[in-house]
């Protein structure tokens, strides 16, 4: 069987005035991938989103949802996805359950299976407590399980997260990401922006790097990483003057150029099993070392290597 | 699994988007504050302030002030209309309806169709106090009921008005402050509270011009004939005019806004 695209987006431009927000995207997502877009405030993350969600027309290029366009086949698209928005889209004015008897109504759901479906939503994110209380008492994380449980009410097979979990504590932040997961295992396919790259790199399969409204790189958390380079060795040397000795010898060892910060050496990696015999090097030397990292590439450095200077 | 939306679900969206409002209106009971209280207030303020000095006692000012505070009050009410439209536009619930699969339309459509329970309680109020003061139309039952109906319709009317100035506004500030200028001018620079031959020639020619003295006599008469008359004609007519051309115009500004 072929993989089918979840998502097709083809030339997608949006211009406000004279500020293009998004430059000529193309992408294809799959299905049952979890898809991240990640760039800083403003790159054109939320505009891309909402052009994808019907909410907004783009100037020109085409996003086809399960293959029906969002402008030809505009409610037939948005009969296939769930949406959360980056603000709180749930009636702040009424309860809990109001809202999803609401929702599941005008998704078109019979009035017993809204009330079905309701209960059913309120046990899943533990909301059944809360249900008939007034939303201005609901904390940030019930909120945003609200409003995830409303985008769940049809079980649509995609769904679109904008930034999730963007002002919620570390706590609730884990458990959105625990949520997402157990979606994910049950074969939704979900786009999420996110200004957090940890948060991409935990839930990502695949992120689109996006910086002043233009894609600039698409690939794995891994190959994002692989691109900016090896693995990064830093270690400080407790005798100064076998600071020398000890970059020669990086050299002989490695074959790189160690960077010196006082006495502290930079050097890259090609692979961890170098380690060993350098510190063997170092200790037939009678080079002493101390505070020894070794660290792998994050996003983060993925991200100031794409977006660099640009900002 | 999901049950898909049929087509013509037009009039279950509205319903369900007039049921929210109705239960928005509910958890905020502040919302019938111009609907309840308003009308209530201004006719027991007006009524034993100015009876005595306007037609002698309260009892025979009421025929005046009766029609004239429930037409101020539609007014007052029709005019919620924008800035609740202009609140809901402003949330983010509003991106959540404009993502679903259902009929464009119907949060419009559910805000017009709310607005005329909102009306039909502003109607019954505002009698019901004249009634208990101790108003007492010729007319009898039936001419209230026609007079109500009228107000109720012309009020409609004018809410797709304040619907639209609530597409066009920036914020829901905006339209209330416009709203409350527009309501006390109208009000009090007509036949509503006093009348007309008492006036300046100028203020009379300012009172003639304004529309709502015609939809306040036109009440009068039915109150007071239990006939349909001419006004009465000239009233609905315009008030079908106004719906002819503010619903197209509204509903083009809603499209232009999503």
């Amino acid at each position: 069987m072929t993989v089918t695209n979840a998502i097709e987006v083809s030339h997608l431009t949006k211009k406000f005035g004279d500020k293009i927000a998004v430059n000529d995207i193309s992408f294809n997502v799959k299905q049952g991938e979890v898809f991240g877009l990640l760039g800083p405030n403003g790159a054109g993350k939320t505009t891309a989103l909402r052009m994808m969600t019907t909410l907004l027309k783009p100037n020109s290029g085409q996003v086809k949802i399960f293959g029906h366009d969002t402008i030809e086949e505009g409610r037939l698209a948005r009969s296939m996805f769930g949406l959360t928005g980056q603000y709180a889209s749930v009636d702040e004015d009424i309860s809990a359950r109001e809202n999803l008897m609401i929702f599941s109504r005008l998704n078109g759901l019979s009035r017993v299976n809204a009330k079905q479906r309701t209960e059913e939503l309120l046990t899943e994110f533990s909301l059944v407590n809360s249900a008939d209380k007034s939303l201005k008492n609901f904390s940030g994380g019930m909120r945003r399980r609200l409003d995830l449980a409303v985008s769940l009410i049809t079980r649509p097979a995609l769904i679109f997260l904008d930034e999730p979990t963007t002002g919620l504590d570390p706590r609730t932040r884990t458990q959105m990401w625990e949520t997402i997961r157990k979606l994910v295992s049950h074969g939704s396919t979900i786009v999420l922006t996110t200004q957090y790259l940890d948060e991409a790199d935990q839930l990502a399969d695949r992120v689109a790097v996006i910086d002043h409204g233009k894609l600039v790189k698409i690939g794995t958390p891994l190959e994002l990483k692989q691109q900016v380079g090896g693995i990064n060795l830093s270690f400080s040397v407790t005798e100064v003057q076998q600071v020398k000795a000890a970059v020669k010898l990086v050299a002989d060892q490695l074959g790189t150029t160690a960077q010196i910060l006082g006495q502290r050496l930079s050097t890259n990696l090609a692979s961890i099993d170098q380690l060993t015999p350098l510190l063997i090097a170092l200790k037939q030397a009678k080079i002493v070392i101390n505070s020894l990292t070794v660290q792998e590439p994050s996003l983060d450095d993925v991200f100031m290597n794409l977006t660099v200077g640009k900002n | 699994m999901d049950i898909k939306t049929h087509r013509g679900s037009l009039i279950m969206n509205t319903a369900t988007m007039a049921y929210r409002n109705l239960l928005k209106t509910i958890h905020n009971p502040d919302r019938f504050m111009d609907v309840i209280i308003q009308p209530i207030m201004f006719m027991l303020m007006f009524g034993y302030l100015f009876g005595g000095a306007i037609a002698g006692n309260v009892k025979n000012y009421l025929p005046t002030i009766v029609p004239g505070i429930l037409i101020q009050t539609m007014l007052s009410a029709a005019s919620g209309s924008g800035s609740q439209i202009r609140e809901d536009l402003d949330s983010g619930v509003f991106d959540r309806f404009k993502s679903l699969p259902m009929a464009h339309i119907a949060p419009l459509a559910g805000q017009l169709f709310a607005d005329i329970l909102r009306l039909t309680v502003a109607t019954i109020t505002s009698l019901a106090t004249g009634y208990v003061m101790g108003w007492r139309p010729e007319a009898g039952f039936g001419g209230i009921v026609v007079s109500g109906l009228l107000a109720i319709f012309t009020g409609w009317a004018i809410s797709w008005i304040f619907a639209l100035l609530g597409l066009l506004a920036k914020s829901a500030t905006t339209v209330e402050s416009f709203s409350m200028i527009t309501m006390m001018t109208l009000s009090f620079l007509s036949n509503a509270f006093i009348p007309i031959k008492t006036l300046s020639k100028t203020m009379q020619i300012i009172a003639y011009m304004n529309p709502i003295t015609y939809v306040i006599t036109a009440i009068r008469q039915i109150l007071t004939t239990g006939r349909w008359t001419n006004e009465a004609f000239l009233v609905l007519i315009f008030g079908i005019m106004i719906v002819a051309v503010f619903a197209p115009l509204t509903v083009w500004a809603y499209n232009r806004n999503n």
